[in-house]
Order: C-alpha cells, then structure tokens, then sequence
C-alpha cells in the first residue's frame, strides 16, 4: 500500500446473524482528501462507519490505518489511534459544558497518582477548548454553560469541535446535518471547509447530494452491503442524476458488477 | 452567505454576564423565605404570642442577635442523614437511586457498636455484650470505624455490581438490600440492642462533633464532584450514559464506585449516630434513606441524573431542617409534619420536571 492513504479497508465485512450488513467492502482514503459515503438507507453506511470506529467488531476484512493494520476494541480505541467520530445521535453529556464535553473521557488531569480522584486542568482544558473552536470557527456565547440550552447546530458543532481540539487523522461524519435548519448546515459546512483547507481527511455520509457536491472530492455510493461506485466528483463529468443512478440500482460502476 | 463572515473566526466564548443562573442560588432563597414564613407565623399565630423561631428579639440580650439555640440543634438534627445525603447526592447524579441507606445504618451502626464496647460499666461487667470473649472490648476506636467503613463498602459494591453488572434497575437492586440490610440489623445480637461503648467511640458523635463530620465530609465530596475526575465522570454518566460509554468512560465499574463510596458514606453516618446515642438498636435509621433523598431533591439535585450539587444538597438540608424544626416550633402535631413533609418532598421533585421540561424547550 502507498504512503498516501491514510485509510484502507480490504474485504471488510459484517453480518448480523444471516443479515449481510456490509459484503467484503475494499475502500481507499488519501491523506487530505475529502470522501462521501452515500446510498439509501440500509445500503451499509453506518454500519462501514462502525467497524472503522470500533464500535462493532467486524465479521471479516482488514482496516488499515495510517500505514498499520488495526484492530479497535472500542471507540476509545479509535480515537486514540486518531480518528475522530461525529455520530448520528450525538455522544454529548447535555449537563456538561463545552469543554468537558470535549474532553470526555480523556480530560487533562493533575496528580495522576490518586486514581480515579485526580484533579481535573479546567484551565488547560479551557484553553484548548477556546483553540479548538477559534480553529473552526464555531461561536458559542459562554462555553462554560451546559450544552442542553444549545441550538442543535451549536451541539453539532461542538461535536465536529473535538477533531480541532484533538488534531486527529481522521474525521468521520455520520449525517453532521440531518437534523439542522438551513443557517446551522451553513456553519456546519464551514467548518467541513476549514478542515479541507487544514488538509485532514474526512468522511462524510451524507444524503444531501447538494452539500457532497459543494464539499468533497469523491463520491462512494453502497447498495445493499456493497460498495457499487466510486466516482471523482472533481471531473465534472459526474451529474447528480449518476449518484442517484447509482444509488438507487439504474446503474452499476464497471469494476463493481458483482455489487448488482 | 451571512455565515461565511464566520468562516474561521472564532467568537470570544467566555462571557461572564452569559452564565447560567445557579440553581443553588434558588435553593438559597427557597430557605429564606421559609424562614420568613415561619418568623411570620410566629408573629400571626395568636397562641404563639409573637415568638420567633430564629431571630432572637429580646432586646434585653445583646449577646446573640440569632437563636442560636435554635439553629445548633437544627444543624445538628439534619448532619448525621446530611452525612447519608452526601452520599446519596452522587449516586442520584449518576443517575441511580439508592434506597439501602436507611437499613444500612441500622445494620452497620449494630455491627459497629460491637466492636466499640467498653468492658466494665460502673466496675460491672457489660450488661449489653455483643460478643462473649474478653477480646471484644475496649478495642482501639480506629477499629470498629474501619469495620464499619468495610462493611459499608461491601454492601455498596454489591449494590453497584448487581446495577452495573446485571443491569437491573437501581430501585429494585437497593430495595432488596434494604431488606437484606434490616434483616442484619436484627440478626447481628437477635434483636438485642448494643449499649455502652469506649469513651474514644462516644467522643466520635458527641456534642456538635456530628456537625463537624457533615461539614469536613460536605467539603471533601464538593470537591471531589467538582474537581476530580470522578465527578466529572459521574456527572457524564447521569447525563447521557451511551456517550459517556462512547467516551470511553469505564461506566461499570464508575457505577460500582459510585455505590460503594454513598454506603461507606452512609456507614459512617451510623458510627457517629450510634456514638451520639451511645448505643445502637436494629430499627435505628429509620426513613433516613428518604430523608436523604429528600434533601438532596429539595437541594435541586434531579432525579433523572447529571444535575445538582453538594453545596445544593447541604442547602436542601437546611431546608428540611429548617422546615422540620419550624413545624415544631409552630406546634404542628407530630402526624400533620410527615404529611407536609411529604408534599414537600413531591413539590420539590414537580418543581425539578417544571424546570427540565423549561430548560429543554
């Protein structure tokens, strides 16, 4: 495998009992490139997403990772190694602020020595928190009140907040925008664009075919467990109409004929 | 694009005049007014002939403005289940319940006492032994206090195996071992209460020595939930449990911790019970575990998890003593201040699903 691929899963697979989730599923990320993950629902999206999150343990297939084969037990796992996960249903503790939010289970600590009673560095963390946000830019009145008070696309972005904070490898986002009014999709995308400039790599699966288009390089369609397309959007020679082709079984990419 | 203006600026995000408004602030002035309703029924109340219950107007003193008398003994009625609350607090937090606590004074406050009896009462051997060797009296006071604190341990830890580990719910594991607890408690001497412990063991609960536990204890846990990770974590966990799983957080075992350190607690408030008593019988705590529970809910700590605080909780303390010792004060029959009680704790709890449902719109 060449240098410049920061993520690349060989053959993965997951079934749930005789349900075929994700059938032998061979994808490429390079450094720096941003990539969709598009296709209806239930094509095996999230659940792709899962397996490179540790989130689940996959059936088959390899994942490897900036150069190394991986095997995460768990999330926590994952996020060590770098990739930084924004999920559907956001992992925010409401009563917590911005900061401890952020660092949620790996928090700057002092006195390391009392175990489970070490002292918390809100100031570090303060300061990282301010860094991470001014880095993508999303605005918030007063981190230091709890995020249940906050507009859903403010919790989004101290969500996709932590990749900044945390400079990781990798970014995954699973639908950042599902939920969010016109302006909040607006910030959102913004900060998508700060970490194309930064050059860290992100994934995005996504149903909104204007924002794949306005924002990544590459789109990889899957249907029914299988990855069907891979197609550079960058061209210009790929229209809407393709990815929905795709999407929906009109059209089968040479090369993924046995996905049809 | 209005937002493209943003692209990559950060706003300035720490703006004093945005902060939340302290819920312990309400608390605060929730316990003043009782006061004032209280002083005010003292001065309508005909048969009470113009009486105060805390501010001392005879003039004809000048040492003490406040009733200090007063306010000693209600300070020292709510410290020992203050001390239980404490512990309480962190577990409704974590977004638990733990209803052993009154049992488990029982209990602990019987196994205890055993082992802090003097030998010789009045130049008589001791009427009350728990035990019959020679070995079991006039022990160093350091050890009937780790027995004690040992035993409240194992008990919370069983508590939180069987929520973290079986997943039952809360309510139902800390209910059986609220029967399980009561069932030692009387199984320990067979009924028989425990008396005349060692002068070290008296001098642990005597005077405003109960007090000073509460305080010194109330400082530690406020610090521990506010500035260690263990606070922090149980914060999370009551908050949302899936993202704090998803953070990486150890939720189990944090779970089994939590319990743990609110029996150990609750274990504590039974040396210093039993040592202010100077003895220790089977029904002792009795309705503590709810007295504890209502003062943490009174102190705004919200039953669904992640919210309230120590210094709320020692606050709802006041509250409910200031509240039990003004019903005396007014004379309200003994029957009519469990049922005041009790709407109380209820309005507390509606008060807490009003401000929830407003705080998420």
């Amino acid at each position: 495998m060449s240098e410049d691929y920061i993520l690349e899963t060989r053959g993965l697979t997951k079934h749930y009992g005789g349900v075929h989730a994700l059938q032998d599923a061979n994808f490429k990320l390079r450094k720096g490139e941003h990539i969709a993950i598009m296709g209806d629902n239930g094509a095996g999206k999230s659940t792709f997403v899962r397996q490179i999150t540790g989130v689940e343990t996959r059936t088959s297939g390899e994942v490897i990772f900036d150069g190394k084969p991986v095997n995460f037990a768990g999330p926590l796992d994952a996020r060590e190694a770098g990739i930084e996960t924004v999920f559907q249903t956001l992992a925010l503790a409401d009563d917590l602020d911005v900061p401890d939010n952020l660092f949620l289970g790996r928090e700057k600590t002092r006195f390391n020595f009392l175990g489970p009673f070490r002292l918390l560095d809100y100031k570090a963390m303060r300061e990282q928190t301010m860094a991470g946000l001014e880095r993508t830019g999303v605005k918030i009145p007063n981190i230091r009140n709890s995020i249940r008070n906050m507009s859903g696309g403010q919790r989004q972005c101290v969500a996709i907040a932590r990749t900044a904070t945390f400079a990781s490898k990798l970014t995954i986002m699973d639908e950042p925008t599902a939920a969010l009014g016109v302006q909040e999709t607006a910030q959102v995308e913004n900060i998508i664009r700060t970490l194309k400039d930064s050059g860290e790599p992100l994934i995005l699966v996504s149903h909104n075919m204007r924002q794949v288009f306005d924002l990544v390089d590459r789109v990889v369609v899957f249907r029914r467990g299988r990855i069907c397309a891979d197609l550079d959007i960058k061209t210009g020679d790929v229209t809407g109409e393709d990815v929905v082709a795709y999407i929906t079984g009109a059209k089968t990419q040479e090369g993924f004929e046995d996905a049809a | 694009m209005a937002n493209q203006t943003q692209h990559g600026i950060g706003g300035l995000t720490y703006d004093k005049s945005k902060r939340a408004w302290p819920n312990e602030a309400n608390v605060f002035i929730a316990l003043v007014l009782i006061i004032l309703a209280f002083e005010a029924l003292g001065q309508i109340l005909p048969y009470m002939d113009g009486q105060s219950m805390l501010f001392d107007f005879n003039l004809n003193r000048d040492d003490t403005i406040l009733n200090m008398a007063r306010i000693k003994i209600i300070i020292l009625q709510v410290s020992i289940i203050g001390i239980i609350a404490l512990g309480v607090t962190q577990v409704i937090v974590s977004g638990g319940i733990d209803l052993s606590s009154g049992p488990l004074v029982g209990a602990a406050a019987m196994i205890v006492m055993s082992f802090g009896q003097t030998a010789l009462v009045n130049g008589n051997p001791n009427p009350s032994a728990a035990f019959a060797g020679d070995w079991a009296f006039d022990l160093p006071v350091i050890l009937p206090i780790l027995v004690g604190l040992a035993f409240g341990a194992f008990i919370g830890s069983i508590n939180g195996s069987l929520i973290a580990y079986t997943r039952i719910p809360p309510f139902i594991a800390t209910l059986g071992m609220f029967l399980i607890c009561r069932g030692i408690a009387q199984w320990w001497t067979k009924g028989q209460p425990i008396s005349f412990p060692t002068p070290q063991y008296a001098a642990l609960g005597s005077g405003m020595m109960p007090v000073v536990w509460f305080a010194l204890l109330a400082v530690v846990l406020f610090l521990v939930m506010k500035y260690t990770v263990y606070g922090k974590h149980t914060y999370a966990i009551g908050s949302n449990e899936d993202a704090a799983r998803m953070s990486g957080i150890n939720v189990k075992r944090h779970k089994v911790l939590v319990y743990m350190i609110a029996s150990m607690l609750a274990a504590f408030a039974a040396i210093v019970l039993s040592s202010k008593n100077l003895t220790a019988q089977a029904g002792m705590g009795q309705f503590y575990e709810l007295y504890a529970i209502a003062m943490a809910v009174i102190g705004g700590v919200s039953l669904t998890g992640g919210r309230g605080s120590i210094v709320g909780t020692v606050l709802g303390a006041m509250v409910f003593g200031v509240i039990q010792s003004g019903f005396t004060f007014i004379k309200l029959d003994a029957f009519y201040q469990l049922m005041a009680m009790g709407a109380i704790i209820i309005g507390a709890v509606v008060l807490d699903q009003y401000r929830q449902q407003r705080g998420t719109r």
